[in-house]
């Protein structure tokens, strides 16, 4: 923070946004003995970071990020991650579910709801209580998804990290209730009032890196379900007489590789990127496999310990 | 109209945003209303909309067409019951602005819901179902919205397809409405005629009702200016989080809850008057010249005074009332009953105070604006009180300002928000009640007494033998030449507390009078023995509160209820279960057990006697000669 800024260069609304989401960032901060910052290395959670740069600026953000790795990130999702944790000088935790890898869980074999509920929810479930973490951030929004509206900035967790949809605080103003018992957490979504738009348009604003799979370019991929399936490594079996083709590809959310459907494109700068979503007529989750699995299948997940 | 949502956000982002709630009865419309907002500018893109088709099919109440209503129920129990059951938040945007929408529940068991989509909200739509009229239900809803300081309504008058387009029924509705909500100091009502369902004066003018010339829904919610006043009050900032990355650096960070700031400017903390200027200003864009209301900055001070998380800063000249009592409107969100004389927390501003209300003026009846003696409040309901805070609190008058107006109550135990509250006027006898210190004090009077002064606080049910152990250890104490006195609950209901009932409340203001007399004597150096029934964890934890630490040992006389009965010394429970004594603990009216008492005695298979040697040996344990 050195220069002197004489001209914002945001939008009166994303600053609006901005102040709102920093001041949640604090709040954690200064109420909670041992909070923790979920990075997924998307572009939210990229975001939802350089807010927190911010809110403590000229100090460091005093909480770790944490990374919950199911092992089948795109190769690329990691190499981001290792120097975005080395450019800021942040404390990164890596968990994996090893008694998933040992049961040998994985998103191919094992289906997407199974391995998202081992490799996903348990494993961030065993990293909150190994490191007893009683709040966690989390990049979720409440555009995303019908279950995510009415979810809370600061969404309770009792006991084994359960979410009573019944059982949340009335949130009044910004008068966050922060207390909770031995046991129990919170977990907070600083986005909560963002759009993917607003997202988009800050990443731009603000010029902040993301992972170049949001870019398009020509990856190896094959159709699976109606959507394209970039072959990452060798663990993806191909169907018989199945060959990947290099196609001009890029995607609108990243998680587990064989998960992550991608969308034709030629988009190779963000200005690109936010000139074709004008144009979308589908919603960004549609993308990810694992919400179709069932109807419902967010609060379900949600219920169990899902961000 | 732009059909392009993304360039409608980017154009509506120069001009602001506006937050509103939508309110009414259930089946008004409400979720059919914003499904409607959110289908009509084009956000419904096509995977949502194919999952509604199936929905519509499977849950929907419109036959073959496409139930809006689905696209915002989210949650499952919602959709399958029909119902709202919480805040929805959804966003929107049309080429002139953008929108957060609180979709809020219609039920009275949901006034809670209601109040908090208000308490974020510039503008409330009041949805009004045209073959039904103005409800019970939309008074209350207007009320709540008035409460939580809400200027602007829309009053939309939907489904008037159903009663032919009529603009007498539209006339007639407006003007009960009208009449209704006048003197609540609405700066606009708008009404509107709408069919949510079909569309009609929702986003595009109706073909239907010649007789309107008003605008759309839309139309007006685009143009409507709320008052964005929060940056021309006073200057307020709450302090959030002390930043002291290193020994250079010190700054406050918090969000600037109203008024505007510049470096240079003079500032004073509220609570203690120490003064400084303001140095530098970090935003979050970097160093900045000034920063007004909503803005989260970080401001560096010239001189180093003491500010803490909790501190309000303002001008020299324009301070905030430091008070501990004030009156304030009070809405009870929880299932527990709100009782005068007990604990809660509260949240103001960024501190967080043990609070009680110490007398409710009068309840609000909300469905008909009456005043209505109260002794208690229960969930949903409304009332205007005194409260009291343990320690000084800056506070403006939530009409004048919301940031420092405003505060939650969370119960000490369960740690539910058990309160939204708005402040009406600070209450000045913190100013004239000053503490007369005396020439001798506790440690002295200890000292003479050659005895370590506390509170033994036996607390159990009726029968358990509670006094029966007391007496005993007095006289054990009293044979060692210890100074003793005990407190009973019957010898104090017959003097001190003759005016007292037995209801929750009573009980509450029973235990609490009890403690001011043991902290008397304790500070007289005296040993206290209490035994009261105590049923209520908050009120023994008040009681300890009062006391210094190492001043108050919980004894539990734990005694089985069916044990008890058998014993009844009194013949009480007898009566209780004849129907005779209401309100009797244990039976009808509830006993908490303590999470963590000092001392527990169990009573069954042994003699008083032992149990009172049993307590003795415990507290020369714990180093009470």
């Amino acid at each position: 923070m050195s220069s002197t800024l004489l001209q914002p260069r945001l939008s009166a609304h994303l600053r609006r946004l901005e102040a709102e989401s920093i001041a949640i960032i604090r709040e954690v901060a200064a109420s909670f003995r041992n909070p923790v910052m979920l990075y997924s290395i998307g572009k939210d959670s990229g975001v939802m970071l350089h807010l927190a740069l911010k809110a403590f600026a000229p100090g460091k953000p005093p909480f770790p990020l944490l990374h919950v790795d199911t092992t089948w990130k795109f190769r690329e999702m990691i190499e981001f991650r290792d120097q975005v944790a080395r450019r800021y000088g942040l404390d990164l935790i890596v968990h994996t579910n090893e008694e998933g890898l040992r049961r040998g869980i994985n998103p191919i074999t094992s289906g997407s709801a199974l391995h998202t509920q081992v490799m996903k929810t348990e494993a961030l479930k065993q990293a909150l209580d190994k490191y007893q973490f009683d709040a966690a951030f989390g990049g979720a929004r409440r555009d995303e998804e019908k279950s995510r509206a009415k979810e809370r900035v600061f969404s309770f967790r009792g006991e084994g990290h359960s979410w009573d949809p019944r059982n949340q605080r009335p949130e009044l103003w910004n008068l966050f209730n922060t207390r909770i018992r031995q046991g129990e957490s919170i977990r907070v979504f600083p986005l909560s009032n963002w759009t993917e738009f607003d997202v988009w348009d800050y990443v731009l604003a603000e010029d902040l890196p993301v992972v170049p799979l949001y870019f398009a370019r020509p990856r190896p991929v094959v159709r699976r379900s109606g959507t394209w399936i970039m072959v990452d490594d060798g663990r993806l079996p191909l169907e018989p007489g199945e060959q990947p083709e290099m196609r001009w590809v890029r995607f609108r959310t990243l998680g587990c590789y064989p998960l992550s459907g991608a969308i034709e494109s030629r988009a190779q700068t963000l200005e690109a990127i936010i000139a074709e979503m004008r144009g979308a007529r589908t919603s960004e989750r549609q993308g990810r496999l694992i919400d179709s699995d069932e109807e419902a299948s967010m609060e379900k997940k949600k219920r169990e310990g899902y961000f | 109209m732009d059909t392009n949502a993304y360039a409608a956000g980017t154009e509506a982002a120069t001009r602001g945003l506006l937050r509103f709630l939508t309110c009414g009865s259930v089946d008004d419309g409400k979720s059919t209303l914003i499904g409607r907002l959110l289908y009509d500018s084009q956000l419904i893109m096509e995977d949502t909309l194919k999952s509604l088709e199936k929905d519509s099919r499977r849950h929907g109440t419109t036959g073959e067409e496409i139930d809006l209503a689905l696209l915002v129920d989210g949650l499952e129990a919602e959709r399958q019951q029909g119902i709202t059951i919480d805040v929805a938040y959804r966003f929107f945007a049309t080429p002139r602005r953008s929108f957060i929408v609180a979709d809020t529940p219609g039920h009275e068991q949901y006034t809670r819901n209601m109040a908090t989509g208000a308490s974020n909200s510039d503008l409330a739509i009041i949805l009004i179902d045209a073959r039904k009229g103005v409800l019970t239900q939309t008074k209350r809803h207007t009320y709540i919205c008035s409460l939580l300081g809400i200027r602007h309504i829309v009053v939309a008058v939907n489904k008037i397809d159903l009663v032919g387009f009529s603009q007498d029924a539209f006339d007639r509705i407006v003007g009960d409405y009208v009449t209704f909500a006048a003197p609540l100091g609405f700066h606009s009502i708008v009404p509107v005629p709408i069919s949510a369902r079909y569309g009609d004066n929702v986003t595009t003018r109706s073909g239907n009702m010649p007789w309107y010339r008003g605008t759309t829904l839309v139309g007006h919610l685009e143009t409507v200016e709320v008052e964005q006043e929060a940056a021309d009050k006073p200057f307020r900032f709450p302090v959030q989080w002390v930043n002291r990355p290193n020994l250079d650096f010190r700054g406050f960070s918090g969000t600037v809850a109203s008024g505007r700031i510049a470096r240079g400017d003079q500032v004073v903390v509220a609570a203690s008057g120490k003064a400084s200027r303001v140095a530098r200003i970090l935003a979050p864009g970097g160093e900045a010249d000034s920063a007004a209301a909503g803005e989260a900055v970080t401001l560096c001070l010239e001189d180093e005074i003491d500010i803490a998380r909790g501190d309000v800063l303002c001008p020299p000249s324009q301070r905030p009332a430091v008070v501990d009592q004030f009156a304030a409107h009070i809405l009870w969100m929880d299932e527990e009953p709100m009782l005068p004389g007990r604990q809660y927390l509260m949240r103001i501003g960024n501190l967080w105070t043990p609070a009680s209300v110490t007398s409710i003026r009068h309840g609000v009846n909300v469905n008909t604006l009456e005043h209505e003696p109260a002794r208690q409040v229960e969930l949903n309901g409304i009332a205007f009180c005194n409260l009291s805070t343990a320690r000084p609190v800056a506070v403006d008058a939530y009409e004048e300002n919301r940031a420092t107006g405003a505060f939650i109550l969370v119960d000490r135990f369960t740690n539910r928000t058990a309160a939204a509250g708005m402040v009406a006027f600070p209450l000045r006898r913190a100013t004239n009640i000053h503490h007369e210190s005396t020439l001798v004090d506790k440690a002295a009077r200890a000292a003479l007494n050659q005895q370590k002064p506390v509170v033994l606080w036996f607390t159990g049910l009726s029968g358990s033998g509670k006094s029966t152990v007391a007496k005993l250890v007095e006289r054990e104490l009293h044979r060692a030449g210890r100074l003793t006195y005990i407190l009973d609950g019957d010898n104090v209901r017959h003097g001190l507390n003759r005016d007292l009932g037995f209801t929750d409340a009573d009980r509450v203001e029973n235990i609490r009078r009890i403690g001011e007399v043991a902290r008397l004597f304790v500070d007289a150096g005296v040993i206290v023995l209490c035994s009261f029934i105590s049923p209520f964890r908050a009120e023994r934890q008040m009681v300890r509160d009062l006391m210094e630490p190492g001043e108050f040992v919980e004894v539990f006389v734990d005694t089985p209820l069916e044990e008890c009965m058998r014993r009844d010394p009194k013949g009480l429970y007898a009566r209780a279960r004849a129907g005779a004594i209401p309100n009797f603990t244990g039976l009808d009216s509830p006993y908490e057990p303590p999470e963590a008492p000092e001392i527990t005695l169990r009573t069954v298979g042994t003699t008083p006697e032992a149990l009172a040697q049993e307590l003795l040996r415990r507290l020369r344990e714990m180093g009470y000669p």
